[in-house]
């Protein structure tokens, strides 16, 4: 029988011996080479961390592979990061490019560290969620493939973190990233009497609406939808499997930029829509890819050392952003939710 | 079943970045669930639309959350994908991991569930996608003696995560994993047994540049800060200049608050430590010449969370300055408060950031016994419709 409440292994446990003598007493850091940091303790020692690109959804065996490889290299040690990277611990410089050899041979990208593209945060998709708008790491892989040399060298301005999340429940808190691909619905909820019945609960169903849009249906023992008021956030099917949103032709992405958490310069800032509808179109999403890669080059070429894409925007101007992307600007990007108002420019002060 | 061709998917395995659909495959080798997953995901790239339906209730004994229910709407034409569960187990500290224990992890994997699986999950917990109701039991109890535990799902207190902290990083102004560790532990009722109004999650970042995007990704966020000084080391700033940075440009001119004044003559760095608000830019620019001041502690911000329903919110500062040491009672005590306020007048999936904006943070600091101070804010109200005390008014 299991041991209830015993919490996580504990983190000593996991941590390889040079770390453990040199917890706390970290130093600086540099970064020799695009992938690989070196952090110098105050006692001299030190440490190389391999930074990999991982795919997030793997199978048992990529991560027997990982433990071959950290048995061969790292004395049995390894972590993940909070971007789903693995990061190998060498305290031994030698065993660096043999290490990254072993990599390479194995398909495994080093890089991610600095002024590069970092791995994306993202959710389940089509794999495994039941509310996505659109799949998650088919999305993934093809913008990862286009921008593949972004993560293996540090030519960038700045450090760029994508996040995608394949509804606006947004598991992967893309709303602070850099670029933010987010999966939307375009519909309205197709109210289905039988399945809402069967073990919805109304009142809950109706609250779940930000806009009141839903109301109760006494006569059906369902609900009414006023989809003139319906914005397709799909709280609703979260709620009820009785109002099904998912909808082929319709469903697809927007794409917001600027977000960063960081409160490094500038105070912490959301990701601001750009693109607010591209379409779903598997298996390689090109309008999406391409619609990134644009906005990187264009960040890439005009901003100044040190610039996230959010900080590069408010410096120059919104309105020139549109410009010098060439992306269309529509009164969908306007925003007419609750927060609004402090997004209109109360200024007569702006570019042409 | 036979195995059917997956043109659209195959598309994914070219390209230089990992593929998860290689992944899934080698997954399928040993496991039929996996090999329809494949399918089932084909289907999915065919029609453009997903193939999973609403959650049942599945779980282990004596825990409320942990297993989130997960069957295909197409159990027909995939029998091995009718029950397809997903299994949550706590991730430790920081992300830390010795082979023997992954080894462990991926053995147990490959006899109960699918041999899919995501290191990590948003949240930070290991995820073990994919197996049916009569394995749950056998494999968390196989975890189990393996030295894991189930992570959170549901309206409970979800896995909290860190940051690497003390053990890789000069910045850590507190011992993020010693502190996620210890809190994980002291709360483990709270997380595997949902009673709450609905979700709240933890991050511990050690410092502002917040790797974990606690800021963003957490109920509560809970900052690396310091409370003196920057530590200026006048040798390693000379040696900087010599090396070739432009200080003024790179770090005196990004400082938010005009704090850094560079002495061309001497190659001296100087600060004016009332005006630094610790943004950890000039720390990350020149971390061998500025360190964080001594007085190390963390600023606590609540009320962070995605988009649904009411928009995304930033946590907001609850507390500027606390200090994160020994058994960090003050922390838990400041969640238990908060966690009882929220029991109380949250409604059903409500956040606790959405239940403050509703019915004003006057009432929940007053409440909850937290003294407004100008570090709350960015700046004060506009308007004058002051909720006023009724004991404040002269009757």
């Amino acid at each position: 029988m299991a041991r209830l409440d015993q919490g996580p292994p504990h983190y000593e446990q996991m941590l390889p011996p040079i770390i453990k003598e040199n917890y706390g007493k970290w130093r600086y850091h540099e970064i020799p080479r695009p992938g690989v940091l070196k952090h110098v303790s105050e006692t001299g020692a030190e440490l190389y961390s391999i930074r990999v690109g991982s795919p997030r959804l793997v199978s048992i065996e990529f991560v027997r592979d990982l433990c071959d490889l950290a048995d061969k290299f790292c004395d049995g040690h390894l972590r993940f990061t909070a971007r789903h990277n693995v990061e190998f611990l060498l305290g031994d410089a030698s065993k660096v490019e043999p290490l990254i050899a072993a990599l390479t041979e194995k398909g495994l990208p080093v890089g991610g560290t600095g002024a590069s593209i970092s791995n994306v945060v993202h959710t389940q998709g089509w794999v495994h969620c039941h509310t996505p708008a659109t799949d998650a790491s088919g999305v993934v892989k093809s913008v990862m493939d286009d921008l593949h040399d972004y993560f293996e060298e540090m030519k960038l301005p700045a450090k760029l973190k994508i996040g995608l999340a394949c509804c606006l429940n947004m598991c992967g808190a893309a709303h602070c990233s850099d670029i933010a691909i987010v999966g939307v619905h375009r519909t309205p909820p197709r109210i289905n009497d039988e399945k809402i019945q069967k073990g919805t609960e109304i009142p809950s169903l109706v609250a779940s609406c930000p806009t009141g849009a839903i109301r109760p249906n006494p006569k059906a023992k369902s609900v009414i939808v006023n989809e003139d008021k319906c914005m397709y956030c799909g709280n609703c099917y979260t709620m009820s499997p009785g109002m099904e949103i998912m909808d082929p032709k319709n469903d697809g992405c927007a794409i917001l930029v600027g977000g960063k958490t960081s409160n490094a310069r500038t105070a912490p800032s959301f990701s601001r829509m750009v693109i607010p509808f591209l379409p779903n179109n598997p298996p390689r999403w090109p309008e999406v890819t391409e619609a990134i890669r644009n906005i990187i080059d264009v960040w890439a070429a005009n901003a100044r050392q040190g610039e996230r894409v959010g900080e590069w925007i408010e410096r120059i101007g919104w309105e020139r952003f549109f410009t010098l992307t060439g992306i269309p600007f529509s009164d969908k990007l306007i925003d007419d939710y609750i927060f609004s108002r402090e997004t209109f420019r109360t200024s007569a002060a702006f570019k042409f | 079943m036979t195995e059917k061709r997956t043109p659209k998917l195959d598309e994914l395995q070219k390209g230089k970045w990992p593929s998860f659909v290689t992944e899934m495959k080698r997954a399928a080798v040993k496991s039929p669930a996996a090999a329809e997953l494949v399918q089932l995901l084909e289907k999915s790239y065919e029609e453009r639309k997903g193939h999973w339906k609403h959650g049942g209730i599945v779980g282990v004994k004596g825990y409320g959350g942990g297993v989130i229910g997960r069957y295909t709407d197409v159990p027909e034409e995939f029998p091995n994908l009718a029950e397809f569960h997903t299994m949550r187990l706590n991730q430790p500290a920081g992300w830390f991991y010795n082979t023997k224990s992954l080894r462990d992890l991926c053995d147990i994997w490959e006899k109960h569930g699918s041999g899919l699986t995501n290191f990590h999950g948003s949240t930070g917990d290991i995820i073990m996608l994919g197996m049916t109701t009569e394995h749950i039991q056998p494999a968390f109890d196989e975890f189990s003696e393996a030295g894991f535990d189930l992570g959170g799902s549901g309206s409970d207190l979800r896995t909290p995560s860190c940051c690497v902290g003390p053990a890789r990083c000069e910045h850590a102004c507190y011992d993020t994993l010693e502190a996620c560790h210890d809190i994980t532990n002291e709360f483990q009722d709270e997380l595997h047994r949902p009673m709450w109004p609905y979700k709240f999650k933890i991050k511990f970042s050690g410092c502002a540049n917040d790797c974990t995007a606690s800021i963003a990704r957490s109920d509560c966020s809970v900052i690396g800060t310091w409370r003196d000084t920057l530590r200026i080391d006048q040798n390693e700033v000379k040696a900087y200049v010599e090396a070739g940075l432009d200080i003024q440009a790179a770090v005196c001119d990004k400082c938010p608050t005009r704090a850094l004044k560079f002495d061309y003559k001497n190659n001296e760095l100087n600060v004016i430590p009332e005006d630094c608000s610790r943004c950890m830019h000039c720390i990350n620019v020149m971390p061998k010449a500025i360190q964080p001041g001594k007085e190390k502690g963390a600023t606590i911000l609540l009320g962070g969370k995605s988009t649904i329903v009411q928009s995304a919110f930033m946590a907001w500062v609850i507390v500027p300055f606390m200090k994160m040491e020994g058994d960090y009672e003050e922390f838990k005590d400041l969640m238990r408060r908060i966690w009882e306020w929220w029991d109380e007048n949250g409604k059903t999936r409500e956040r606790i950031g959405e239940t403050i904006y509703r019915l004003g943070m006057g009432k929940f600091l007053r409440e909850v016994g937290l003294p407004p101070v100008p570090q709350m804010v960015f700046r004060p109200r506009a308007n004058p419709y002051v909720f006023w005390p009724q004991d404040e008014i002269e009757k």
